[in-house]
């Protein structure tokens, strides 16, 4: 049950707020890693975030921000009247300013009604400064119903030849009427150097579209999602840097090309990350 | 007298059901079985890319549905392994394209031609997934040592038990460094969560990335220590009992210089 | 070595803290898996309330919940009445009185009044009616 009234059916939605879908084709690249820390660093800053997880079924988002035990209600229950907005909002433990809208853990993505997950993020859109939606891997229904209502995209991609096919057929799909850049995840520099893997040029070259961020593999996401921790909230953590410079970017107060990580030295490597 | 058919799944997208797919595939036809790999990835197909058939495919796996091609027209035989084919996924087409029943009268057909099918699954648990299912009378559930991939392989052993598939498990891109350090889960671990037997370990390896960037699998390259894993992964399919590796601590320097990057 | 001295200075391992939180999720996942095993659970669990006292079967809810250390289950049974008007717990004797000095009367014998054991305050109560066969409300058959 929406608590507003509905907008009429051909209203444009209300911009206040931002709504931004996480998508990526490919699994497991880091969409929810993203959307998490994407919306910890935003909402870190102060704005008002709400975090929807649109992976009906398999969903994640709950635990990798560590609030799986809190999660009394879920989309459908909101979409079908059992539970209002606010019975289902979850506020993030650290971060006062970040909600999470969790999806059904046994339902399916086909019972999820597209109008009404339309609507709902349109007003979402009203009380939150930004809005991010959680897509799940995949270019069916459940994509289909995660990019509605949302007029920008993020798309994730690693530097490899599935995710970057995946990614392409994504954008794809996405269209022209919406905005969409790429964070290039889990580069690993040494391997660019020997090539044997693919660079952000490479990627980029192929995706061609405007670049928010890259972010190197580091071990410390599997320890923030074994922890239930973002990583973006941990200030010595490089993984977490990049993310909430991706938050500065995604807000407009940083401007400029990305930085691409580079290989560590001798003596990182030896010592462990300096900070 | 009709192959094995064995489905390759996960809940968790990116895991490694294809590489895993490809890799033990190629090692059972190594070890001199004939089989056959189907991409049920409809839509988002990356099998022949992991394999380097990409600019071979003629016909696909819809197409055979559609009657359009007789299955020998569609299947690519692969040019380093004799017996092993490959029945790639339609690309421009969705999961809908074909029913489950379809599904499994065509891995049915193609266990006529075979002593393995192995169908590599699409990520999720909707119609993609009950199709890859559909037709196949064991699965292998492919799990990395993270939270994430553990719950959703939890949900797919729940729905692989519903339809009484028997299942094995292989847990993929371990790192024994973290699993000493306490960052990471063990094997160990991840069995007694999921109740399920294992049937592999694989470590993490950057060679896979290099290899599917050439559409080599790793189990053809003759210097590779994930060779050797997935001809035990095979041994074991074939009913052996073989002994797992235990990955022992890397020395000081092989930290360093190795796999810090 | 850092991840040693931090461990042996009682901060728990990333895996260990992983492992408790998928135990959990996952038993709170199962439980919402198996609504007929939570229904034969609601039935068993009003059925023996009922032993006890009437229950609004139509009106029962069984839930599981979970929290940060634990699944719980919340179990809403609304009562209609007790099963036979309950006994009250018998009245504890009165304390025993220091013995008086016997007055010089001629009987002899002193009257001592049975004390309970040191320490006891309540006497055995009296055994409860047999229950009324069936009926609700307070008052027994």
């Amino acid at each position: 049950m929406i608590e507003q009234e509905a907008p009429a059916a051909s209203a444009v939605p209300r911009k206040r707020g931002r709504a931004i879908v996480v998508t990526s084709g490919k699994g497991g690249v880091g969409k929810t890693t993203t959307t998490a820390n994407l919306g910890a660093a935003l909402g870190a800053s102060g704005a008002s975030v709400v975090l929807v997880d649109a992976d009906v079924g398999l969903r994640n988002l709950d635990i990798v921000l560590g609030l799986e035990a809190r999660v009394r209600h879920h989309v459908l229950d909101v979409l079908e009247g059992s539970a209002t907005l606010d019975d289902a909002l979850v506020t993030d433990k650290r971060v006062p300013t970040l909600r999470l809208l969790a999806a059904a853990q046994t339902r399916e993505k086909d019972e999820v009604d597209t109008a009404a997950f339309r609507d709902l993020i349109a007003s979402l859109r009203d009380r939150f400064d930004y809005v991010l939606i959680d897509c799940p891997a995949g270019i069916e229904k459940g994509f289909a119903n995660a990019i509605v209502g949302a007029d920008e995209a993020i798309v994730v991609c690693t530097p490899e030849v599935s995710a970057v096919r995946d990614a392409d057929r994504v954008v794809g799909l996405l269209g022209d009427g919406r905005s969409v850049k790429l964070i290039v995840n889990r580069l690993r520099p040494a391997l660019v150097r020997k090539g044997k893997m693919l660079s952000v040029d490479d990627v980029n070259a192929i995706l061609r579209l405007p670049l928010l961020g890259v972010i190197a593999d580091a071990p410390d996401v599997i320890v923030s999602t074994n922890k239930g921790e973002p990583v973006a909230l941990d200030a010595a953590s490089p993984v977490g840097e990049a993310y909430r410079l991706i938050a500065q970017r995604v807000a407009g107060t940083l401007t400029g090309e990305p930085e691409i990580p580079r290989e560590k030295t001798f003596f990182e490597k030896l010592f462990g990350s300096l900070r | 007298m009709s192959a094995r058919r064995i489905v390759l799944t996960s809940g968790k997208g990116g895991v490694g059901k294809t590489t895993t797919t490809a890799n033990v595939g190629a090692a059972l036809a190594k070890r001199g079985h004939r089989v056959v790999l189907v991409d049920a990835d409809i839509g988002l197909r990356n099998l022949d890319l992991v394999l380097g058939v990409e600019k071979r495919i003629v016909f696909d796996l819809v197409e055979v549905v559609e009657g359009r091609c007789q299955i020998r027209q569609a299947l690519i035989k692969d040019k380093r392994l004799d017996n092993l084919a490959i029945l790639p996924a339609a690309q421009t087409r969705d999961k809908t394209a074909v029913t489950e029943l379809q599904f499994a009268q065509l891995v049915e057909q193609l266990g006529e031609l075979c002593d393995y099918v192995l169908i590599d699954c699409p990520a999720g648990i909707e119609h993609g997934f009950r199709n890859a299912i559909a037709g196949a009378n064991e699965a292998i559930v492919v799990t990395t040592p993270e939270v994430s991939a553990i719950r959703d392989a939890d949900r797919v052993i729940g729905k692989l038990h519903e339809r009484g598939l028997p299942l094995r498990l292989i847990v993929n891109r371990l790192r024994p460094e973290m699993v000493r350090s306490g960052d990471m889960l063990s094997v160990d671990d991840v069995t007694d969560i999921l109740s399920a037997e294992l049937l592999g370990i694989v470590p993490d390896d950057e060679e896979v990335i290099d290899t599917t960037n050439r559409g080599e699998p790793v189990v053809l390259q003759p210097e590779s220590r994930l060779a050797a894993i997935y001809d035990k992964i095979a041994r074991r399919l074939e009913g052996e009992v073989v002994p797992f590796t235990t990955f022992g601590a890397p020395g000081f320097f092989a930290r360093i210089f190795g796999k810090a990057s | 070595m850092f991840e040693f001295i931090q461990r042996f200075f009682g901060k728990p391992a990333s895996s260990e803290t992983a492992k408790e939180r998928l135990r959990l999720v996952l038993l709170s996942d199962h439980l919402s898996l198996a609504p007929d095993v939570v229904e034969s659970l609601k039935h068993d669990l009003i059925e023996v309330i009922s032993r006890y006292v009437d229950v609004d079967a139509a009106n029962c809810d069984v839930s599981f919940e979970q929290q940060e250390a634990a699944v719980a289950m919340l179990a809403n049974i609304p009562i209609l009445g007790m099963r036979t008007r309950p006994t009250p717990p018998a009245l504890p004797p009165d304390p025993p009185t220091p013995p008086a000095a016997p007055p010089n009367s001629g009987r002899g014998k002193r009257r001592r009044r049975r004390a309970s054991p040191a320490g006891a305050n309540i006497a055995a109560p009296a055994p409860p009616p047999a229950p009324a066969p069936g009926a609700p409300g307070f008052s027994p058959v």
